[in-house]
């Protein structure tokens, strides 16, 4: 696999909108920024109430997958290309999940909607209608997601990688500073793990780095690549954005997202705590 | 300081329920662009180091908001074609700023 597979650049995209087989999707924190203008021909996907179960702290189950991608109009065979704001945090979260429900051809818009935007590329408010779709998911590959036990036996033994900003890495913020601060829970980070934040593996207009400055982005931060990793961060998409340049972009073999994160981790019972 | 808005130009200083400007640190500001105000602008909050802390998307009157904690910070704005950022230091409460972007 290579960054040509999973990774398009916005001159592709323009190209290739409307192309039988190929959808494009947008998955924004804001979920009302698809409603003010999105590429054409784009679905909206809505992290919160579509790909959450609407009770349990989860993901929707296999079932509940197929439901959406299939009244979303996607099929098994066509080529899924997501894009987003916030340097495409949520779309690399739902590029995760698609992973993670066996997706065959998906691909990472390059800076997504930012990168559009500044390009001032064209944006439409027509709302996109697909046929629906019988879409079969695949059970969940648990090969790329993390749950907390194994976090907790990951210190001191695996790569811990927390790719939060210096500021809640140390304890002084409990989510990024364009939230509300929360105080339910304990701030700090998980013993043994380094601060790698997701914007380092990113240019200033929302762009990956290349695959020479992100292995040596990792390398410098002392991540052992013959041992497994474990990214997360405050609850799972910036981590999906450091999961997709270790995994995808850089093809490191064992590479796991904690969806979790520290809002579980720092809310555990019992769980050793680091600050600064 | 910091380009401070003026008296006719005065942010609104509601907050979430949940914020308290007694030990929180709100930075806001708006963007501007030749006098004007700039509406989806990128705008970022980098740390005393330059790392990133936090994007938003201006508003429609340019605006945009963080909550931060006291400390020395950068508000880093992006429009198409153009840049610019701002340098600040904030206490509790309302820190404000402006951010000219050329």
């Amino acid at each position: 696999m290579s960054r040509a597979d999973v990774l398009v650049s916005a001159d592709w995209a323009e190209q290739n909108l409307g192309q039988p087989g190929i959808v494009f999707v947008e998955v924004d924190e804001d979920t009302s920024a698809y409603d003010k203008g999105h590429i054409a021909g784009a679905v909206k996907l809505d992290w919160k109430t579509e790909l959450q179960d609407p009770v349990r702290r989860d993901f929707i189950d296999k079932a509940g997958f197929e439901e959406l991608l299939s009244s979303k109009g996607i099929a098994n065979d066509d080529t899924v290309v997501l894009y987003g704001g916030n340097n495409n945090w949520f779309a690399a979260y739902a590029y995760w999940y698609f992973k993670l429900y066996g997706h065959e051809n998906v691909k990472l818009l390059d800076g997504g909607r930012k990168k559009w935007e500044l390009d001032s590329r064209p944006l439409t408010e027509e709302t996109t209608q697909r046929p629906a779709t019988r879409y079969t998911a695949k059970d969940q590959d648990t090969s790329i997601r993390a749950f907390r036990d194994e976090v907790v036996a990951a210190i001191g033994n695996k790569n811990l990688v927390d790719v939060r900003s210096p500021d809640e890495f140390a304890g002084r913020l409990f989510a990024p500073a364009h939230l509300p601060q929360e105080a339910s829970q304990r701030a700090g980070h998980i013993p043994t793990a380094v601060n790698v934040p997701w914007s380092k593996a990113a240019n200033e207009d929302g762009t990956f780095k290349s695959d020479d400055e992100l292995r040596a982005l990792y390398s410098d931060a002392g991540l052992d690549s013959s041992k497994e990793t474990i990214a997360y961060c405050r609850i799972g998409e910036r981590s999906s954005h450091t999961w997709f340049a270790l995994h995808e972009l850089l093809g490191e073999p064992n590479v796991k997202n904690y969806d979790g994160s520290w809002t579980e981790y720092g809310s555990l019972v019992g769980v050793p705590i680091e600050k600064s | 300081m910091c380009g401070a808005p003026t008296q006719e130009d005065t942010l609104d200083r509601t907050l979430p329920s949940n914020v308290d400007p007694a030990t929180a640190s709100i930075i806001q500001g708006r963007v501007v662009r030749d006098g004007e105000p700039v509406a989806a602008a990128y705008v970022r909050l980098l740390d005393a180091t330059g790392e990133f802390t936090a994007e938003v998307v201006s508003s429609a009157t340019g605006v945009f908001r963080f909550f931060a904690s006291p400390g020395t910070w950068t508000v880093r704005a992006l429009g198409p074609g153009a840049s610019g950022s701002a340098d600040l230091e904030a206490g509790t409460g309302f820190t404000e700023t402006r951010v000219e972007i050329a």
